[in-house]
């Protein structure tokens, strides 16, 4: 077999070879994989273990094609195409090959395929399907390897691990946590966190990247379907619910529209259908967030440098990543809440207030794209003694089972407008969903705070787009200021490593714990089981685009003319960062370490 | 560093901190360190594997795959003696199951286990390299070949034996 490693090196050259696929000839470049290739040219070859750019092992046996002049198959995912090769996909013997490697799969598999969290959407089921499997003639020793559910989060299955890895790889390779390894050898084979401890006691942010990666239903978000029911059937209970900004270009994809369609619309009639007493867009509290993120910018840069380089703290999971492996860095953290919180803490004062309600009979549910969310709402530091700031938190998935269950055709649905008083919302607050879309908004403000003067707009191309790590300057009235983007929280290590090392100096880094952002969130639609294509995790430019989109339809642009934003500050918290807002909106970290379960077990 | 160390194993820690210093610069030497890290200790509990992990900059979950990877490392306490049941295809053709099984009566503990008096533990080995000696167990450091369940008895009776005087022998001194 040829030396993979090379790879890499041979693209670089763009050499175009010809190969032969079930007798037509390509032009393909030289050292792609056999997979990649064929897939350029929509020649399906089924995969399981692959995830491209991730996990290339070739484990799974699924892909193998014959190739001539050599007499065993090949796994095509990692096989480099080169001049004169003849590659059958489509023969006998391939796919005896893949269905026998699927069937041995299925018999030591709990295959409850009807209860299944993942049934109509599971690559195992999906595959099985295609192959034409009708029998398994063989009876697995199906050992029960357990089920881990000890967090508010994330839940595994170890009865449905089919170990492909691809949560190892994407937990290792791209978010840097190395929660997962393969534990013991052969057949007894797991593929867990070390020790075999719970999520919950390792240097899990909970960020559910390898919830989007499972094939099955292994690794699946906590269900709060039940407890969101049970609440809305409760009559003294007022259920409130906020979506967060992108929701609204991902949900629709679940029911069949295209990548990025935009969809608040439809997003809050089916929340108002399903029985939500107020229907809430956290993005309001995301202007929020822009307005305290933005103040405590400006009294670093001029009062408290030595608390740079501010890190946003608006997503859960790299503040959790933080308080594991930089707990140094934690001072720099915003002391800002995130926006769901903010708006469930507002919800139980000033909107309780206001609208005369007892702040324990609101529930405040979230829909989020995250299941890190999850692990922040039920944080000891998001609430009062008496009530969670938020009170459940809802994946774009669960939100779209619940659609299900109802029984609404969510395409056919009316387009309705959320409800006061977290209706109106900025350009900057929506495109908090995308990476680079927060320190855009937040410099948006600062830029007015410090200059006294509004910032052009379109005004920071350079925070956009899917590039890992991003860098951009801006002018803050005469004082250059240096930003970085990181998403992935593999790219986040990468830029404090820098810092630390003082390679660069950064005045203001935001972080999202997902690749792309929210719209790469763990909790959004898993769109895999039936299109490989959006394996490669490409889906995440339509859906910021889709963002971006509507910041520029956006009559508002900057959190700051948000009227309903200055609303809450004229009625309630007075201005950024005054002793209210302090209350309400901002919140402490707390060490970690990488060794959490040693101090749980003492 | 977070790990806390208990005060009767202060002298043991130091000790792999100077296995540690020595091989720490070298690429690869993980399992090098583990296996001295097992010699010090008897065996790898969390807490060490959490302590070669911090000073090693590997993540745990690496160093914990490495440890269950590997018949050689043990997580639990081990016995006196480590008895190793090979079972390489020689081996298990010349009747291996049957010495396992009969050591299991003798001792009534299960493969991977450790007798109450933690005297033995039984493993289950991959080929050791002995294949003419077939059917082969190592008991610690020392190999006996071309076994029959018969011969089992007999061989285990005589550690039970030896340890016994040295404890008297102990008693004695004392």
């Amino acid at each position: 077999m040829e030396n993979i490693r090379e790879q890499e090196e041979i693209k670089a050259l763009g050499k175009k070879v010809k190969i032969d696929i079930d007798g037509l000839e390509y032009e393909v470049p030289e050292g792609m994989t056999i997979l990649e290739a064929a897939r350029m040219f929509n020649i399906e070859i089924p995969s399981l273990c692959y995830l491209k750019d991730i996990n290339e092992i070739g484990s799974c046996r699924v892909c193998v094609v014959e190739i001539e002049g050599s007499r065993n198959l090949q796994a095509s995912c990692v096989y480099p195409v080169r001049e004169g090769l003849k590659i059958n996909t489509n023969t006998k013997r391939v796919h005896r090959a893949r269905r026998s490697a699927v069937t041995l799969l299925l018999s030591n598999h709990h295959r409850e395929c009807t209860t299944c969290i993942r049934n109509l959407n599971c690559e195992l089921q999906n595959l099985a399907d295609n192959l034409g499997i009708r029998n398994i003639p063989y009876s697995g020793e199906m050992p029960d390897y357990g089920f881990h559910d000890n967090n508010p989060a994330i839940q595994r299955d170890y009865n449905k691990c089919i170990k492909c890895r691809r949560c190892l790889a994407i937990c290792s390779k791209i978010q840097e946590c190395n929660v997962y390894t393969a534990l013991n050898r052969g057949l007894q084979t797991v593929i867990a966190p070390a020790f075999k401890k719970d999520m919950n006691d390792v240097t899990c942010i909970m960020c559910g990247q390898c919830v989007i990666a499972c094939p099955t239903a292994s690794l699946t978000e906590k269900e709060s379907i039940n407890e969101v029911w049970q609440a809305l059937n409760d009559p003294a209970k007022h259920v409130v619910v906020q979506t967060a900004p992108s929701i609204q270009v991902t949900i629709g994809e679940v029911f069949g529209m295209p990548l990025g369609s935009f969809v608040a619309g439809k997003l809050v009639a089916s929340l108002k259908r399903i029985g939500f007493h107020k229907v809430f867009a956290t993005d309001v509290t995301a202007d929020l967030t822009i307005m305290e993120e933005a103040h405590e910018l400006v009294e670093r840069l001029f009062k408290t440098p030595e608390k740079l380089p501010l890190l946003s703290s608006c997503c859960p999971a790299w503040v959790k990543y933080a308080e594991h492996f930089y707990p140094e860095f934690l001072p720099h953290l915003s002391s800002c809440k995130s926006p769901h919180e903010m708006c469930g803490a507002l919800t139980k004062s000033w909107y309780a207030n206001k609208y005369g309600l007892d702040p324990k009979n609101i529930i405040n549910v979230a829909i989020m794209p995250c299941t890190a969310k999850k692990y922040e709402a039920a944080r000891p530091e998001m609430g009062t003694k008496d009530f969670q700031d938020v009170d459940y938190v809802l994946t774009t998935r669960e939100l779209a089972r619940m659609i299900r269950q109802v029984g609404m055709d969510f395409k056919k649905l009316p387009d309705e407008e959320y409800d006061e008083p977290f209706d109106q919302y900025s350009g900057a607050g929506v495109i908090f969903g995308a990476t680079g879309g927060v320190i855009e908004a937040a410099v948006r403000t600062a830029y007015k705070i410090v200059n006294e003067q509004e910032m052009d707009v379109p005004d920071f191309e350079d925070a956009r787009g899917q590039r890992g790590l991003k860098y951009a300057k801006v002018s803050l009235d005469g004082k250059t200021i240096t930003v970085a983007i990181a998403h992935g929280t593999g790219n986040a290590k990468k830029a404090l490593e820098m810092f630390k090392n003082g390679e660069r100096i950064f005045d203001y880094i935001e972080v999202m714990g997902c690749p792309g952002g929210c719209v790469g969130g763990g909790g959004q639609p898993i769109l895999s089981a039936r299109d490989y294509k959006k394996i490669s995790l490409d889906y995440r430019h339509n859906r910021a685009d889709a963002l971006y989109n509507v910041d520029d339809t956006k009559k508002i642009r900057r959190s700051h003319e948000n009227p309903r934003v200055k609303q809450i500050y004229e009625e309630f918290l007075e201005r950024p960062l005054s002793e209210t807002a302090n209350k309400y909106l901002h919140t402490t970290y707390i060490k970690r370490g990488k060794f959490p379960y040693l101090e749980s077990e003492t | 560093m977070e790990i806390e160390i208990k005060k009767n194993n202060k002298e043991k820690y130091m000790q792999l901190d100077r296995v540690i210093e020595r091989y720490k610069q070298q690429e690869g030497m993980l399992i090098r360190i583990l296996q001295k890290a097992q010699e010090i200790f008897g065996h790898l509990p969390i807490e060490v594997q959490s302590y070669v992990s911090d000073r090693l900059d590997i993540p745990i979950s690496t160093v914990n795959g490495v440890v269950s990877f590997y018949s050689l490392f043990s997580e639990e306490p081990q016995g006196k003696y480590t008895i190793n049941v090979c079972m390489g295809t020689a081996c298990y053709v010349k009747g291996s199951q049957e010495i396992l099984k009969t050591i299991e009566e003798e001792l009534h503990i299960r493969e991977g286990e450790t007798t109450l008096d933690k005297l033995f533990t039984i493993k289950v080995t991959r080929c050791i390299g002995a294949c003419g000696l077939a059917p082969v167990i190592t008991i610690n450091e020392k190999v006996y070949g071309r076994l029959s369940p018969s011969d089992i008895p007999g061989i285990l009776h005589t550690y039970i034996k030896t340890n016994k005087k040295a404890a008297i022998g102990e008693e004695v001194k004392a």
